[in-house]
């Protein structure tokens, strides 16, 4: 069943796709990159044009062998074609046709995705694609979110600006996700990008407020800065003020991670001056008063953060006397709601009036309970997307099942992220929510508690589900009623959720769960794995029987050599591989190195730990034409 | 499903015996593996005793017995560190560490330190390591000293600020983000102090600012050796920088000084390096030796000359005291 698939003589495909959906995470399954453009893929099959169309006897008459003229009518034919497509798969596709095809499409590719900035070197990029007005890289691999990654590993964006700088000074987006940026690379993309228009950084890091001044006072075309879950240093430069004094083109503000204070007067001007503003997202440095004030700038907001909701310290008499339920029903375009960083829950019916149009509704950072979400929520007909605290308990979560029949999309985050603790919500709410949001796509929980029964509840209930990540916060937690392993639950997921592609599993876990895993789970792209399996078994289930897995990130499990080579087949259909705190042997992963040329095999040393045998501690791997890459810290060997 | 598959063994080691038994489950389809071939299969697979893991009525129990059997490095998670101290099976920790919780992404213990400096005295890390009860909410509160990455500005709380129960802590476990953990820290204690010189082990960030310049920069005092260094390094970095012409973002400014032009500055009377200690006075750089410097060095500041006069004195009595 498992395919083993040919390496396709292609030119990085796979590096550069780009899904139609927006959503960041989302992968590709395309084979391997290998390093034979002109030589391998299409030799000597220049395009004639088999349609006939547009190719006129002059040309035909010309031998293409030497062809450094392509046919330019198809050419132009083909241009004007090919702009028209947008997916990523398509591209690739269309650029394997032949190198006619494979240059057109080159041509017209506006917007570049690279899924792995190391997968590929931004001088070979940007020499193949030449018109690009959108790049979209990403860096670290997810488990560097989680302190598992030493600092300085790596991901620079810097010599990525520098060639795009060079390649594209037309470029208008740049979209970073785990990436290490520095107040230079900033300012050197605010200097070189004159029609520059959207920046969103997600999970970045490495500079500060002073980059992003630089980007606010040069960038006079942004329509877009977005800045997401990053870590933003406090260079004691206001940049709101940095923001031209004429009217501005912002469309999207998003800075509630920016943990200094703006200046409020020079923030309200903003918006006075921003008429296209639609979404505005504030830190927690915005009162509930001041958010009133530019709330009633800016009733057009279609998504508002809504900054500390709660009242400034001194202010505090006359900000609750003003009039928030008018301000917010003055919002009629209000869809999206978050912020509540310092929630006073009194000043909570202050929403009511857009609970109603409200699709998207953030309160992962309010500590509110049940009794509190209840009102709200029970007006919340049209919720897609839900985020919120397990303060509300079980009983908030019933109250969501009840009224949020077009949930989509659900986040349970934890208030108080320890293990041994009692834990406010569990099977109860999972089941609850499995009967009354039919619909659910996606749907991340972190609990202490939980059973293999609300597990199989779910998967039958939510046939729809795209995306399960359950984070049983106690390792290796059996069923708390039956005391099994949950190897069951997670089974009847991936056996009953047809379109699953993203996995996250916890609890106590066998082999027996990644033997499923390995049987059902035929379009999983996403894996993560943590505390769980018996034996090499496990991880080989997962290498056999999963065609499409992309990223697998594993820790602490006991995995060793045997389970890594099983994988051979397999990795170079892979974005990357992260296991950390397993059982692999330096040997071992010197073998996958020397078996797969292409495969750039990291393994990251923690230098503290006495290393009584010779285990790595994390091996993380990735396919790249680029080869070894060129910053590598001292902690990290390259086999 | 394919049959387990003994022959893929490129090393020649071979298969547990347990996976039979998980074979044979799985063809006779769903049936639910019963919790004594569970602990058969792992005791048998792995030397793993995950028996005090199951079937508990409680808490899996205070130790973490699988992470040290899993983890070579003397059952120290791969980058941070489990406190064990309710540990019965008796399994050396290797360098007993407390918990180094690293803030944000950073990797708290990619760092080298002298010994002395590991110890998390009498910050909220030690003492939470020896609470097993159930933690209050304050024991989030950022500890003076958060442990910094390298490529980290920002002042933050302690990664696992959570408190560890009775169990150990793992770092990155469970895997929240640390802008959401630090979030949900400050909200329980408002604690918003700004921390000047974020010492952490191994980094020594501190802000640098220089009169009349754009915006600061931050360096770590650690990857320099001596003043000299330091010196260098800060003239490159603020040589782009027109002294009493700034504009907003004058990193590659027009007029700009050249690097030996700041150095005359620098050396001359017009600039003068200076910084601010512990105890908040402001000193000239270069009159205490250098490891009491970065000791206590917690903000520099390339000051107007003219402002600089009269810190010498006090440097040296300072210098003087401490010794």
């Amino acid at each position: 069943m498992i395919t083993n698939k040919k390496p396709r003589s292609s030119d990085t495909d796979s590096n550069y796709m780009r899904d139609d959906r927006t959503e960041m995470s989302e992968d590709d399954d395309r084979s391997p990159p290998s390093d034979s453009i002109a030589n391998g893929s299409c030799p000597t099959r220049t395009c004639t044009p088999g349609s006939g169309s547009g190719s006129g006897s002059g040309s035909s008459s010309i031998p293409e062998y030497s062809a450094p003229y392509p046919d330019r009518v198809l050419e132009n034919v083909l241009e004007n074609v090919l702009w028209f497509l947008t997916s990523r798969k398509d591209r690739n596709a269309a650029s394997l046709v032949c190198r006619s095809w494979y240059r057109v499409e080159a041509m017209t590719r506006s917007d570049l995705f690279i899924g792995n900035c190391y997968a590929v070197s931004p001088e070979r990029a940007t020499s193949r694609f030449t018109r690009v007005r959108s790049v979209t890289l990403k860096g670290k691999p997810r488990f560097a979110d989680f302190n598992l990654m030493p600092p300085n590993w790596g991901a620079h964006f810097a010599p990525w600006v520098s060639a795009t700088a060079k390649a594209y000074p037309w470029l208008e987006k740049i979209h970073l996700k785990r990436m290490s940026v520095t107040d230079d690379d900033l300012a050197l993309l605010a200097e070189s990008f004159s029609g520059f228009k959207e920046l969103v950084l997600v999970c970045c890091d490495g500079f500060g407020t002073s980059g992003l001044a630089a980007v606010a006072s040069k960038c006079r075309q942004l329509k877009v800065l977005d800045l997401i879950e990053s870590e933003v240093s406090d260079d004691e430069v206001d940049w709101i003020m940095c923001f031209p004094d004429t009217e501005t083109c912002l469309e999207s503000l998003i800075f509630d991670c920016v943990e200094c204070l703006v200046d409020f007067d020079a923030l309200e001007r903003l918006v006075v001056r921003s008429p296209s503003l639609k979404k505005l997202r504030l830190n927690r440095f915005v009162s509930i008063g001041q958010l009133y004030r530019l709330m009633v700038r800016a009733p057009q907001l279609t998504h508002l953060g809504t900054g500390s909701f709660s009242p400034s310290e001194d202010v505090a008499q006359g900000e609750l006397e003003l009039d928030y339920v008018s301000a917010f029903a003055a919002c009629k375009s209000l869809v999206c709601l978050s912020g509540f960083r310092e929630i006073v829950p009194d000043c909570l019916p202050a929403i009511y009036p857009i609970c109603a149009n409200l699709t998207s509704l953030n309160f992962s950072y309010a500590n509110i309970s049940a009794e509190q979400l209840k009102p709200i929520i029970s007006n919340c007909h049209k919720l897609q997307t839900f985020w919120v605290l397990d303060s509300i308990c079980d009983e908030g979560l019933q109250a969501v099942a009840t009224t949020c029949k077009e949930l989509r999309e659900l986040r349970v985050f934890p208030f108080d992220p320890r293990e041994d603790i009692e834990g406010p919500v569990s099977e109860v709410g999972l089941q609850a929510i499995s009967e009354g949001c039919r619909k659910l796509q996606s749907i991340l929980y972190f609990c202490q508690r939980m059973t293999n029964a609300a597990v199989i509840a779910m998967s039958k209930n939510c046939p729809d589900l795209v995306v399960f990540r359950l984070c049983i916060m106690g390792r290796q937690r059996p069923d708390h009623v039956t005391g099994e392993p949950m190897d069951e639950g997670f089974g009847a997921i991936v056996m009953n959720c047809k379109k699953l592609t993203r996995l996250a599993v916890s609890g106590l876990l066998t082999d027996t769960a990644f033997a499923y895993i390995g049987k059902y789970g035929k379009i999983v792209r996403t894996l993560s794995v943590a505390f769980a399996g018996d034996s090499d078994m496990g991880l080989k289930y997962v290498l056999e029987g999963c065609p499409r897995l992309q990223k697998l990130e594993i820790r602490d499990s006991p995995f060793g050599d045997t389970a890594l080579l099983s994988g051979l087949h397999h990795y170079y259909n892979m974005r990357f591989l992260w296991m950390s705190a397993c059982r692999l042997s330096h040997q071992g992963c010197q073998q996958i190195a020397q078996a797969l040329p292409h495969l750039v095999v990291e393994v990251i040393k923690h230098e503290d730990t006495v290393h009584t045998d010779d285990y790595a501690d994390t091996l993380y791997m990735y396919r790249s034409l680029a080869g070894r890459r060129h910053d590598v810290p001292k902690f990290v060997s390259i086999l | 499903m394919s049959s387990i598959p003994k022959e893929h063994d490129y090393i020649g080691l071979s298969e547990a015996p347990s996976m039979e038994k998980i074979s044979d489950k799985l063809s006779s389809s769903s049936s639910t593996l019963s919790t004594e071939e569970n602990i058969n299969s792992k005791s048998s697979s792995t030397s793993l005793n995950l028996k005090e893991t199951e079937l508990r009525l409680g808490l899996p129990g205070s130790q973490s017995p699988e992470r040290k059997l899993i983890l070579p490095a003397a059952g120290v998670s791969l980058f941070g560190k489990d406190i064990d101290t309710n540990s019965t099976n008796g399994y050396p920790l290797g360098p007993l560490k407390n918990l180094v919780s690293g803030v944000k992404r950073g990797f708290s213990d990619a760092i080298v330190g002298s010994s002395g400096k590991w110890v998390f005295s009498g910050s909220n890390g030690s003492e939470k390591s020896c609470v097993a009860g159930p933690a209050k909410k304050d024991d989030v509160a950022q500890s003076p000293k958060p442990v910094l990455e390298k490529n980290s500005q920002v002042a933050a709380a302690n990664e696992n600020s959570s408190a560890p129960a009775a169990k150990a802590q793992v770092v990155g476990w469970p895997p929240i983000r640390s802008f959401r953990k630090n979030t949900m820290a400050s909200s329980l204690v408002k604690n918003n102090e700004d921390v000047e010189g974020k010492s952490g082990y191994g980094c020594l960030y501190v802000k640098v600012s220089m009169d009349g310049a754009p915006y600061l920069r931050k360096v770590d005092l650690k990857t320099y050796n001596n003043y000299l260094d330091l010196s260098s390094a800060l003239e490159k970095m603020f040589s782009c920088f027109t002294i009493g012409q700034c504009g907003s973002h004058g990193l590659r400014g027009q007029d700009g000084l050249t690097e030996s032009r700041l150095k005359d500055i620098l050396h001359g009377s017009e600039y003068v390096l200076t910084y601010e200690d512990k105890d908040g006075d402001w000193m000239l750089v270069g009159d205490v030796p250098w490891d009491m410097f970065t000791d206590s060095c917690r903000r520099l500041r390339i000051m107007k000359g003219s402002e600089a006069i009269g810190l010498a004195p006090r440097a040296m009595e300072k210098c003087k005291n401490r010794n």
